[in-house]
């Protein structure tokens, strides 16, 4: 199926769901993400596999991208969440997409976004006594050396 | 019966640490393991050892400056990275690259898929016990193609070689030729590999339907690269989302039956004979022009965001980059393969023998330098 196809099915199921304005992305209020997230494994659209998660701190809101792709149906799609800095908290997709365990516990680790309902939300790539989240845009650490610009 | 003696007498699980330092673990990665005697019945990864924030620094360096930073992910498969990073960053641009340019980025990727994947099988031969020999064939063989890069960018592991607008120099003269004769000598050498590995009756019995990965599960952890295809899907960005000019060629995606550690290594070993095809039709089919298109160094994408994954010989490496208009990416992600492959590996061990999980863990070939990043 083309992007603009499965963002019409999308949003005809999930009318709340909308489309990012200039790209075939989904925006998903986070209430719906696991109701949608459900609705997109099963046929017809099928996406069997969870891609990649990754998050982008825009300051005034936590964006959480989550790329999917069918290899049976040979399509893909992207979803956004966005949530306030004051309440990340989410829910994990981990009891769908076994891959999204990994995934999530990485976006835990460098932003600090909480996925209710992951088995083991755990750091991942940094110490498990590490304090903060480096990847936050506000992220200081003091040995942190600031790298001159250009 | 005497209760009394067999008191003292009792079995219990029992941890054990594999790693962080340990020659089979291909790098540093550390495996707590639950035993029950021989049995795993258990096991933790505990990765991040090699974590140098590179997302982080990708935040303060100049598009062009994070080149030579993505060499230093799988560091035995630089060129497909530095084409997987530059080509996400092209996306974003909306920039095409000269004819020439695609070929000659082509011809280096396959040629470091096959010393990569050369690595793959010589080092699982080792993890193995067939001691030293294959993993000294393989090197031999990748010397040669190391002493190609170095004649083509001056480097020999970290190339930084395919730049922004195509590639840093033109093919050395008279390269061509050194690749013809190196893919010659290659071909009759992979089937030295099947002769003395493949269908050796010792390494069967090692890794024979040891750490089966069924189709569903393999698609389910994101699995990708040789080691989805050895469970049986036919699945290569190559072919069903050709990027570059790989449409204009000819070759086959090899898949496997069972999914176990040996159809693993054996899609590596018939991987190395596609690529030398493609090779071969590429350095032929090689037009004339120019290697770049003129690009300044500093480049101010506007203000959007593009994801482009390509074939890695590990499996698919992907790029999310977020511009916000200025000259530094706003944020970086790179999705690692091996990241997505480790992830399936406490599945796969449950139940099998302690010495298994060194086979299990070798035919993914999963390579610590991207999973940390």
């Amino acid at each position: 199926m083309r992007p603009d196809e499965i963002s019409g099915v999308i949003k005809t199921k999930f009318p709340q769901a909308k489309e990012e304005a200039g790209t075939n992305n989904i925006i998903v209020p986070k209430e719906s993400l696991l109701e949608l997230a459900q609705y997109l494994k099963n046929p017809p659209l099928a996406f069997d596999n969870l891609h990649c998660i990754t998050a982008v701190d825009r300051k005034e809101k936590m964006e959480l991208v989550y790329i999917l792709y069918s290899i049976c149906e040979r399509h893909g799609v992207t979803l956004k969440v966005y949530l306030t800095p004051e309440d990340l908290n989410v829910a994990s997709l981990s009891a769908l997409w076994k891959s999204a365990n990994w995934l999530e516990r990485e976006v835990y680790d460098l932003f600090g976004i909480i996925f209710s309902g992951h088995p083991d939300l755990r750091r991942i790539l940094n110490p498990y006594d590490w304090k903060g989240y480096p990847l936050r845009k506000d992220y200081s650490n003091p040995e942190l050396i600031p790298k001159p610009r250009l | 019966m005497d209760t009394t003696r067999t008191k003292d007498i009792y079995t219990e699980e029992f941890l054990i640490n594999m790693g962080p330092q340990h020659p089979s673990t291909h790098g540093v990665l550390s495996l707590e393991l639950k035993l029950d005697g021989e049995i795993i019945r258990e096991c933790t990864p505990h990765i991040g050892y090699l974590h140098r924030s590179m997302e982080k620094i990708a935040e303060n360096r100049t598009y062009t400056q994070f080149i030579p930073f993505t060499d230093r992910l799988d560091y035995v498969a630089s060129m497909n990275n530095n084409l997987g990073y530059v080509m996400a960053v092209e996306k974003l641009l909306n920039l095409e690259v000269s004819e020439r340019a695609k070929y000659i980025r082509v011809i280096v990727a396959e040629l470091n898929r096959i010393a990569s994947h050369l690595i793959a099988v010589g080092t699982f031969a080792q993890d193995l016990g067939a001691f030293a020999t294959p993993l000294f064939y393989c090197f031999r063989e990748r010397e040669k193609i190391i002493d190609i890069f170095d004649r083509i960018c001056g480097n020999r592991l970290t190339y930084n070689y395919i730049r922004i607008g195509g590639v840093q120099f033109d093919l050395p003269k008279g390269i061509d030729e050194k690749i013809k004769e190196f893919i010659k000598y290659m071909r009759p050498k992979v089937d030295d590999y099947d002769n003395l590995l493949t269908y050796n009756a010792i390494f069967l019995a090692r890794s024979k339907n040891i750490g089966v990965l069924p189709k569903d599960l393999a698609i389910n952890y994101s699995v990708t690269g040789p080691s989805l295809r050895a469970s049986g899907v036919k699945w290569d960005l190559r072919k069903d989302e050709p990027y570059l000019v790989y449409n204009k060629f000819e070759f086959d995606i090899p898949i496997g039956e069972n999914g176990d550690s040996w159809d693993r290594y054996k899609i590596r070993i018939e991987e190395i004979r596609q690529s030398l095809r493609i090779v071969e039709q590429a350095i032929d089919a090689l037009p004339g022009g120019e290697p770049a298109v003129k690009v300044g160094r500093i480049h101010k994408p506007a203000p959007s965001e593009a994801y482009f994954r390509t074939e890695n010989p590990r499996g698919e490496l992907g790029f999310y980059i977020v511009s916000d208009g200025s000259m530094y990416p706003y944020r970086l992600k790179i999705r690692a393969p091996s990241f997505s492959n480790l992830a399936v590996l406490p599945e796969l061990v449950k139940g099998v023998k302690i010495a298994d999980i060194v086979c299990v863990l070798g035919s993914f070939d999963v390579l610590m330098g991207e999973i940390d990043r």
